[in-house]
């Protein structure tokens, strides 16, 4: 997909100052500030309610920051028009496979003499081709997962956002969607994606944002963040504790951890 | 029970030897209803959506007036159409009174409603689900509109139907505003009418039958093709 018409511009860096976001009164982001220049695969990792699908809306444009600024470094004009986004569920139009795809070109205005080679390759290039007639709705997960992350790409995207790409999905889907995700990468779009799944974080980023109670909490290579994380979160996270027991919104003051039964004995 | 069944035979050799005055008056009944339904639609659905989508002042008002015009009474919209559209009314110079098109007229302001009213209904139910799909490729109002109406496409043929039944059934404005003309405006229901006040119970029971399988039948056809084309969507 990294062909000679991709605009030389990036819309990248992407920079957030002291961003929060909040609904209801109660705060989900906190004074979050961060920038993600062009380069590696960034995975966004933290336990649940971390504030991961929310961070990953705010960058795209989905929900405004309540305080704070969300700024596109090189945008020259919209740069909702140059990043994509698939959800964790992904939605499918009631439509052909191929029509959903050629519907996000319809919808960013691509003419029509562009669309056919564009869908043909996405097609081809996601496996998806025996099913272009196929109705969307009737693909499995996998498939529909696949469909999603192919609408995305058929914009040619500088920056695509994955939220939990491969939830509930087998080892088998899982890989071939990694491998997608990693020949997206290579094409040269900038990949930000949230991840439960660290040995997927492992195997696919070079860099880690860890969110604990809507803060971020570590920014950092990928390689030092698992041999030695700055945060003690972090390193307890990874290490497989639970961390809802944690006090506070770092996590820093600690009560008495809990003693769990186990039930086998 | 006598007189029934030789009005019901009456009836079913009219229709089996197609009847002149059966064939036009079900002919323009025909004409007047489905071009009210399909003006409704154009008016409706885009209502409808309008209505589900945007946010705007008065909204709330404008959906609880939608939803409350559903049940106007056939008379007095017959009433209202009648003066409108009358000699000394605004739109007088048209000279529209006891014309197909006035029937059209007062049918389509008894239809848009209940088509917007469940256009609305459909299209909010598919915005939840669309949403953040559809923001996220930066789809327009237009397009985004465009989108939900037609992947809301078989929800809304039971709009669609509710509008056709609504019109195959009313007599009051049509007969307000047509004047029941023999060979001008008379369709079905106004026929069944008059031929039930004049005690010709033959053509009123035959008008009235073919009444019921035209709605049997519209529904029928509506419900297989959407049946079929939903499983080809699996929608």
């Amino acid at each position: 997909m990294a062909d000679g018409s991709r605009e030389p511009a990036t819309i990248l860096p992407l920079e957030l100052r002291g961003v929060g976001f909040e609904a209801g009164g109660i705060p989900l982001i906190k004074d979050l500030t961060c920038t993600l220049e062009r380069g590696p695969i960034t995975a966004v990792i933290g336990p649940n309610g971390a504030g991961k699908s929310l961070f990953l809306r705010l960058c795209h444009g989905l929900i405004q920051p309540t305080s704070g600024t969300v700024h596109w470094g090189g945008a020259p004009d919209n740069p909702v028009n140059r990043q994509a986004m698939v959800f964790q569920r992904p939605v499918m139009l009631r439509r052909s496979v191929v029509a959903n795809i050629e519907h996000v070109l319809a919808a960013r205005k691509i003419p029509r003499s562009e669309r056919a080679p564009r869908i043909e390759e996405v097609l081809e290039r996601t496996g998806l081709a025996r099913f272009a007639t196929q109705s969307a709705r009737t693909l499995s997960f996998g498939e529909q997962q696949k469909l999603a992350i192919a609408r995305a790409w058929v914009l040619k995207p500088d920056v695509l956002f994955l939220d939990e790409p491969t939830a509930s999905l087998d080892p088998a889907a899982t890989h071939w969607i990694e491998e997608l995700v990693l020949s997206i990468h290579d094409g040269g779009t900038r990949i930000v994606m949230t991840t439960h799944d660290l040995g997927q974080a492992r195997r696919l980023a070079r860099e880690i944002l860890f969110m604990f109670r809507g803060r971020l909490l570590e920014h950092s290579e990928a390689e030092p963040f698992f041999d030695k994380p700055r945060n003690d979160l972090a390193e307890a996270y990874i290490a497989g504790e639970p961390l809802w027991w944690r006090h506070g919104e770092t996590g820093t003051l600690k009560r008495q951890k809990p003693k769990f039964r186990n039930p086998t004995r | 029970m006598h007189d029934f069944g030789n009005a019901f035979l009456t009836a079913l050799e009219m229709i089996v030897r197609l009847d002149a005055d059966l064939v036009e008056i079900v002919g323009l009944s025909l004409a007047v209803n489905l071009s009210a339904v399909a003006i409704s639609a154009v008016i409706g659905f885009p209502l409808g959506a309008a209505l589900a989508l945007f946010r705007f002042p008065g909204r709330t008002f404008a959906t609880v007036l939608v939803n409350a015009l559903m049940g106007l009474p056939p008379v007095v919209v017959g009433l209202v159409v009648y003066i409108m559209l009358s000699r000394a009314g605004p739109f007088g110079v048209f000279n529209l009174l006891f014309t197909p098109g006035a029937m059209i007229v007062a049918q389509v302001i008894l239809i848009t409603p209940i088509i917007a009213s469940l256009t609305r209904q459909s299209v909010e139910d598919l915005w939840i689900e669309y949403e953040e799909h559809l923001r996220s490729i930066g789809a327009g109002r237009r397009f985004t509109v465009m989108t939900l109406l037609w992947d809301a496409r078989f929800s809304l043929t039971t709009a669609l139907l509710a509008g056709f039944g609504r019109a195959a059934a009313e007599v009051g404005a049509v007969m307000i505003v047509g004047g029941n003309i023999d060979h001008v405006t008379r369709v079905m229901t106004t026929a069944i009418a008059l031929e039930v006040s004049k005690g010709d119970l033959a053509l009123a029971l035959g008008l009235g039958l073919i009444l019921l399988v035209l709605s049997l039948g519209v529904n029928a056809a509506v419900y297989l093709v959407r049946g079929r084309a939903r499983y080809r969507a699996a929608a």
